[in-house]
């Protein structure tokens, strides 16, 4: 080899640099490995990224207003809507003339739902004035200031015109601010009405139960693990099942039963009132609140929290705690500082499943949670079922993703995500 | 050595046994005594009962009947942690969570030792294998042999009296195996402690004990200095454990003057030591060592038994010479001679007659 070689690329024997031979010859089997994930590619992308991404921007999406009132909304531009007056009739005249189109096409409810989110009220004016001036001729029929005004007093409140102001943008922050208990207004970003202010209570209640969650399945879980990686294969294997057990059941049905056991007339009030322990007409309250969930979920999610532990727990050799004790250590001091560092990562694990499957469940809450046990899905599931306000909901579950993030790069910063494994 | 110490032996096994599972013993009625200072072997192949003695004395097992005593007290009921007795595992154990200043200042903590003694101990005992250097270190950071090292030097660093090794070099190449061989022995015979190490490895029990127990069937088949084992093997089995070891069958003929005749099942006679027989008529396993066969009649007594052997095979191995003969029948005779100047080097095919000293040749039991 020359000296000139350290600085030259290396040739490939065919004279090619030695980069493009490679990458020619390991061309073809990149291209199998791509053709072999393709349909899981696919899959993931039709099914999961694309859903996920449309929901997304769902919460930042306000195209309906603009769409719905094109010609009111650049009129509507030139109306200060904190002087306190009416827009004037070149407003109005449009107004009428987006409406009479949107009453055809039967789009004006949509739009008195989507802003009765901002304004109670919204969506019943809209629906009510949809009858009357689906009947105007919006080229000879004007002018229509006083004769909206007349069809419902709601179009004589600069109110009313304020909200279409406001909300008339292409792209809104309205959802986002609303699932944190504020709103948009013509003045600006403010608090929502304290009776209104639900959501970010919810929040926290969600992580707060997360963590207790998190912690009594860490507590009920790493004794249970620890038997398991103990026992001799065969009476381990007996006790795996019993653990895997409830993942063979449906998640409805353990639900239920906990309702079954834990309600005022149920199992567990029945045998302490009959063991004497509870009179009669101070029967336990353990359903249907915070506690009824918290009992509920430790059970359904230990099994995430016992599997990780009891993999880690595994691949400790007993020698450990032997080589402690020899040392002069005694079977706490062994366990304390000697086997319960080395189990951290699967309690790692273990934590982040549970706490990321709890902060977004949904089931078990709804059934056993009461209004007190309630989680922050339950809310989203509200938004999208009941109240049909996507944007929120989109809002509520962008923030939960974002939430669950930064626990877990905190929990990467603090613990460090070396430090989990599954096995 | 004095080895005569039954009044105050430091370590005493008196009548253990030991069954997992109530139906077999897995040791069978222990007894064995040892003096202060001294380094005794376990030596036997697997599940002969050398690891779970080891493991009684260490308190993580329990004996089924008898008693364990140290130092004249007995440790049946004692807890591990609570012995005092260094320990030297077989993947050496150190934890992986620590630094090796850690792992040392360990047992020095949970004595509750100050840290300015707890440092200067640590700093001692890692100058005393030569790692001193290597304090920050995590074990996964350090070679087999450093980590061997460091679990020696964290199974001394609180001074125990007694110290027990689990097979500690089975995880070592050859080379570095020999060293830590010869380091281990020396610093035992420096810091005056007495060590009980296992091993199925019997170059290792020979070349580092002052005894070697040796183990089959969960009892002690012999417990005797390193030469007097492979020199006067008292059963067959340890004739074959230890040592290469040629053996032939026979009966005996006739004992007299130390000296029994045995014939072999060939037909042959030979001179041999009686050592397991006692009367002529008893079946017998007649043992001989490689390097004590001749086949340079000259150097033999004239009046000797000699044997016709067929040379199957001739094996060059530097320093000596293997040569696997067919004698009496068994075709898995070996004999061993010096690479000299003036060595023969047998051919295969060539038919040559071999003999030996009547008190190299053993009649041990059938």
């Amino acid at each position: 080899m020359t000296d000139s070689s350290a600085h030259q690329p290396m040739i490939a024997a065919d004279g090619l640099p030695l980069k493009k031979s490679l990458a020619r010859s390991l061309r073809r089997e990149k291209t199998r490995a791509l053709l072999l994930i393709a349909p899981l590619l696919v899959f993931v992308l039709l099914t999961f990224i694309f859903p996920i991404g449309s929901m997304l921007f769902r919460s930042v999406e306000n195209e309906i207003v603009s769409n719905i009132l094109p010609r009111t909304v650049v009129e509507l531009e030139n109306w200060d809507a904190t002087s306190g007056e009416l827009p004037d009739e070149a407003v109005f005249a449009a107004f009428v003339a987006d409406f009479v189109v949107a009453v055809e096409e039967k789009n004006h409810t949509r739009l008195g739902s989507r802003l009765n989110y901002e304004s109670s009220g919204m969506s019943s004016l809209f629906r009510k004035s949809g009858r009357k001036v689906a009947k105007w001729n919006p080229e000879t029929d004007g002018p229509f200031k006083e004769k909206l005004i007349k069809t419902d007093k709601g179009w004589g409140d600069p109110e009313t015109w304020a909200i279409i102001k406001t909300h008339s943008g292409k792209y809104t922050n309205g959802y986002f601010l609303n699932a944190v208990d504020m709103q948009r207004t013509q003045n600006g970003i403010e608090a929502q009405p304290e009776s209104k202010q639900i959501l970010i209570k919810l929040f926290l209640r969600t992580v707060k139960m997360s963590l207790i969650i998190t912690a009594s399945c860490i507590l009920l879980g790493y004794p249970v693990a620890w038997i398991l990686a103990n026992l001799p294969s065969r009476s381990a294997n007996l006790l795996m099942i019993l653990v895997l057990l409830p993942f063979w059941t449906s998640l409805l049905v353990r639900t239920s039963a906990w309702k079954v056991m834990l309600q005022n007339q149920g199992v567990i009030n029945d045998t302490l009132v009959w063991l004497g322990l509870v009179s009669n007409d101070a029967r336990l309250e353990i359903i249907n609140n915070q506690f009824g969930t918290i009992v509920a979920m430790t059970h359904i999610l230990l099994p995430f929290m016992i599997l990780p532990m009891y993999s880690v727990m595994q691949t400790i050799p007993p020698t450990y705690l032997r080589a402690a004790k020899s040392l002069g250590a005694t079977n706490w001091i062994a366990f304390w500082r000697v086997y319960f560092p080395q189990s951290i990562p699967g309690i790692g694990a273990g934590s982040i499943l549970v706490f990321i499957l709890a902060i977004g469940y949904y089931i078990t809450p709804e059934i056993v949670g009461g209004t007190e046990g309630v989680f922050i899905s339950n809310r989203i599931a509200y938004h999208i079922s009941s109240s049909l306000n996507w944007g929120l909901a989109a809002a509520l579950g962008a923030i939960l993703l974002v939430v669950v993030l930064v626990l877990y790069w905190a929990y990467d910063k603090i613990v460090g995500i070396d430090n989990v494994k599954l096995g | 050595m004095a080895l005569d110490t039954s009044t105050d032996a430091f370590v005493k096994f008196d009548r253990v046994q030991k069954s997992y599972d109530g139906e077999t013993l897995v040791v069978k009625d222990l007894n064995l005594e040892m003096p202060k200072g001294e380094f005794l072997t376990m030596l036997g192949p697997s599940g002969s009962g050398k690891t779970t003695c080891l493991m009684m004395l260490a308190g993580f097992e329990t004996a089924t009947h008898g008693d364990i005593l140290l130092d004249g007290i007995s440790i049946n009921n004692i807890p591990p942690h609570k012995r005092g007795i260094g320990m030297v595992f077989q993947n050496y154990a150190l934890f992986p969570h620590m630094t090796i200043a850690e792992n040392l200042a360990f047992p020095l903590e949970v004595r509750k030792i100050g840290k300015s003694e707890r440092e200067a101990k640590v700093k001692r005992a890692l100058d005393m294998v030569e790692m001193g250097a290597f304090g920050g270190r995590r074990p996964a950071q350090l070679s087999g042999g450093q980590q061997q090292r460091i679990a020696l030097a964290r199974a001394l660093v609180f001074e125990p009296e007694l110290v027990l090794m689990d097979e500690p070099l089975g995880a070592l190449d050859k080379q570095l195996r020999e060293k830590m061989q010869f380091e281990i022995t020396n610093l035992a015979h420096n810091l005056g402690i007495t060590v009980v190490y296992v091993t199925h490895d019997q170059t290792e029990a020979l070349t580092m004990s002052d005894r070697v127990a040796v183990f089959n069937d969960g009892r002690i088949q012999q417990l005797a200095a390193p030469d007097v084992l492979y020199e006067e093997p008292e059963n067959s089995f340890v004739a074959q454990f230890i040592g290469e070891n040629n053996t032939l069958e026979g009966v005996v003929r006739e004992i007299q003057n130390g000296r029994a005749l045995v014939q072999l099942d060939s037909g042959d006679l030979i001179d041999c030591k009686p050592v397991n027989v006692s009367a002529p008529g008893q079946r017998t396993r007649v043992s001989i060592r490689p390097e004590r066969v001749e086949f340079h009649k000259e150097r033999l007594s004239p009046d000797a038994h000699l044997l016709k052997a067929e040379v199957m095979e001739f094996i060059y191995m530097g320093d000596i010479f293997r040569t696997r003969l067919k004698v009496a029948g068994n075709d898995e005779f070996i004999i061993k001679s010096r690479n000299a100047p003036d060595q023969v080097r047998l051919q295969p095919g060539e038919t040559i007659e071999i003999g030996w000293l009547a008190e190299d040749c053993r009649a041990l039991d059938a």
